[in-house]
């Protein structure tokens, strides 16, 4: 009998940010004009432990205004969806469970898209404008996570199948309206559109939505780590983690309103990166197991450092073309989604 | 509200203490009523039921289906609000009390635990601290050395490295037995507890229950459908039916013949046997 302690969670912790490290390390090299790898490591290590605050003058503009953002919103769009991927497997007791089938994406969609639509007739200032379409996307979610979240109460409580089930309706109803008013769109916003249904990371991000996304991810997050312990019960069902002391309407609530919030920023900016909110959570727990206070850090860890890679391959096996991250993950992700099935049923 | 609370929980800490000090449970006029929707007439209603639970005193809730006996059960966990009654567990009405607190006095023993992903039995038994931690909960040395002594008194420290999933009907009741009694609490309740076990683990069960009640001074609330296994291992039964409470006292006193058949709707004798418990025995039904 060893349980789980807050030095173990620390330890495994500091092993995947290493890995993440490392990888935003390589990331970074990858990319039209070449880097070397040991000067940017170097180069990198001395500004987080704060030795230095200057990337080598030669690929410093590059690393700094191209590659680092672009990283930055993989790790945080990754890490964000995964947990909310976590989290919703938790909350409705169901392994399928990721962001996508509640509907939030399609309704982040559905917003976008509007935005989209209207920004040509609004006379906005351009500081306003960059931020448009995101903040349609987000409000698009925010809307269908209160419409799942109403529907799915039956006799004024929240209950988890029947809030699946809504969820699922909804997105199917919103995919539909997707398809209608993507015909609406100018011809030269559709295959921009077409990319951000399938998740892309290449829109250069506002640095408002930049700090929005950071300091939300860092709120969304710690809500949902104090409830770790009541997630861990609540796999067992409502009663059981009742009879042991989970406030369960309450944990509900504020875990199903953190992760959607978590959903609805990832989706507004990134798009609809399929798989990294499904996947991450089960891979995971295969090598840390099932315990959420050390698989919720090791989520976020684990979506960011899948959402960087991914978004490597996606600007780099193509080039000088680039492919949406969302094919990237969907072509890795459905093939391992289908072996760790067959791992399950053997 | 909370207030209200306090001052509720004041007024039941008085009473309480003017309480015959053995009695640990106290069900007083009980009753209930469950319906779709508010507007409309109940569709199940618990009549005024009262019976009261001792320290170290195992009370069975007897009755066919839906005669109501799960829902007192629920009402006794503070799951449900009684309509009106109270029901005091040393003194404190335990509706009104806060989940954690409740979970601190109460544990519930259901008929089988739904796990989503493979757990571990020691993990699953250590569960049984939540009540108990403080922010995330990370269980400390104290915690690991009550989860190994109640592994032990159900008779299953050697499970404790194996997988929930992988264990038989038997020895998961026990683990789970184990887990209620990590909660530390001083009420126990299970709902149909042997179910799905057969005879023997059915025995096995109930009779280190039995030496656990008596030795940890819990009182306990067991439902079940066994009528010969509450007549031999039951202090007190309630004969409940149809959302009536009928009887309550001794096996021996509350299984009469004219009763039972009444109440299961089927032919059956009632015996003595040489410990004083009642045996009961179906008789075939004559077409």
């Amino acid at each position: 009998m060893q349980p789980l302690t807050l030095g173990k969670v620390a330890v495994r912790c500091g092993i995947l940010a290493v890995i993440l490290f490392v990888v935003v390390v390589i990331a970074l090299k990858f990319g039209a004009v070449p880097v070397s790898l040991y000067g940017l490591a170097k180069d990198l290590l001395g500004v987080l432990i704060g030795r230095s605050s200057e990337i080598s003058s030669e690929y410093g503009m590059i690393i700094r205004e191209i590659r680092l953002p672009r990283i930055a919103l993989g790790i945080f769009v990754g890490a964000s969806l995964s947990v909310a991927g976590t989290s919703f497997q938790a909350l409705l007791r169901n392994p399928l469970a990721d962001p996508y089938v509640l509907g939030v994406s399609s309704g982040a969609a559905v917003g976008s898209i509007v935005a989209l639509i209207i920004e040509p007739h609004l006379a906005l200032r351009p500081e306003i404008a960059a931020v448009f379409t995101p903040l349609g996307g987000f409000l698009g979610a925010t809307v269908t996570i209160a419409v799942v979240y109403f529907l799915g109460r039956r006799q004024g409580q929240m209950d988890s199948n029947t809030l699946l089930l809504s969820g699922v309706i909804t997105g199917s109803f919103l995919s539909a309206v997707i398809i209608l008013l993507i015909t609406m769109l100018p011809s030269s916003s559709v295959r921009s559109m077409a990319y951000w249904l399938m998740g892309d990371l290449s829109t250069p991000m506002a640095p408002i939505l930049g700090w929005v996304l950071r300091v939300g991810f860092f709120a969304g997050f710690a809500l949902i780590y104090l409830t770790a312990s009541d997630l861990n019960l609540l796999l067992a069902g409502e009663k059981e983690a009742m009879h042991l002391g989970v406030d369960v309407r309450k944990v509900q609530i504020l875990v199903y309103l953190a992760a959607s919030a978590l959903t609805g920023l990832a989706v507004a900016v990134g798009g609809a990166i399929g798989y990294v909110g499904l996947l991450i959570p089960h891979v995971m727990r295969l090598i840390f197991g099932t315990d959420y206070r050390m698989l919720l850090p090791a989520t976020a860890f684990g979506g960011a450092i899948a959402a960087v890679i991914a978004d490597t391959v996606a600007r780099t096996v193509a080039a000088p073309n680039e492919l949406p991250v969302g094919a990237i993950t969907a072509m890795a992700g459905a093939p391992l989604f289908i072996y760790l099935l067959r791992r399950r049923l053997a | 509200m909370s207030a209200v609370r306090d001052s509720v929980m004041e007024r039941n800490a008085q009473d309480g203490s003017r309480m015959n000090p053995d009695v640990r449970l106290s069900i007083e006029q009980v009753s209930y009523a469950y319906s779709l929707n508010p507007s409309q007439a109940p569709i199940f209603t618990l009549e005024a039921t009262s019976f009261q639970v001792k320290s170290g005193e195992i009370v069975a809730v007897l009755g066919p289906n839906a005669s109501g006996k799960s829902t007192v059960l629920k009402l006794i966990a503070g799951a449900l609000q009684p309509l009106s009654g109270r029901i005091l567990l040393s003194g404190v009405e335990t509706h009104f009390m806060e989940p954690r607190l409740r979970a601190q006095r109460i544990a519930m023993v259901q008929q089988e635990s739904q796990l989503l992903f493979p757990t571990r039995v020691w993990e699953f038994v250590l569960q049984g601290r939540h009540p108990h931690g403080k922010s995330l909960r990370f269980e400390t040395e104290n915690d690991v050395t009550i989860a190994k002594d109640a592994l032990g008194q159900v008779g299953a420290h050697h499970l404790m490295d194996r997988w929930m999933d992988q264990i038989s009907g038997g020895e998961k009741q026990r683990v789970i037995l184990a887990r209620a009694l990590t909660q530390q609490p001083v009420l126990l309740l299970l709902d149909e507890p042997t179910l799905h076990l057969d005879i023997g683990a059915q025995v096995d069960f109930l009779h280190t229950l039995k030496k656990l009640t008596v030795a940890n001074k819990y009182a306990v609330v067991i439902v079940t459908h066994e009528l010969n296994l509450a007549g031999e291992y039951a202090d007190q039964v309630v004969l409940m039916q149809k959302g009536k409470c009928l009887r309550v006292g001794t096996p021996a006193s509350v299984y009469q013949r004219d009763l039972l058949e009444q109440v299961f709707q089927t032919q059956l004798t009632v015996e003595q046997r040489v410990n004083g418990r009642p045996k009961v025995s179906v008789l075939e039904r004559s077409e």
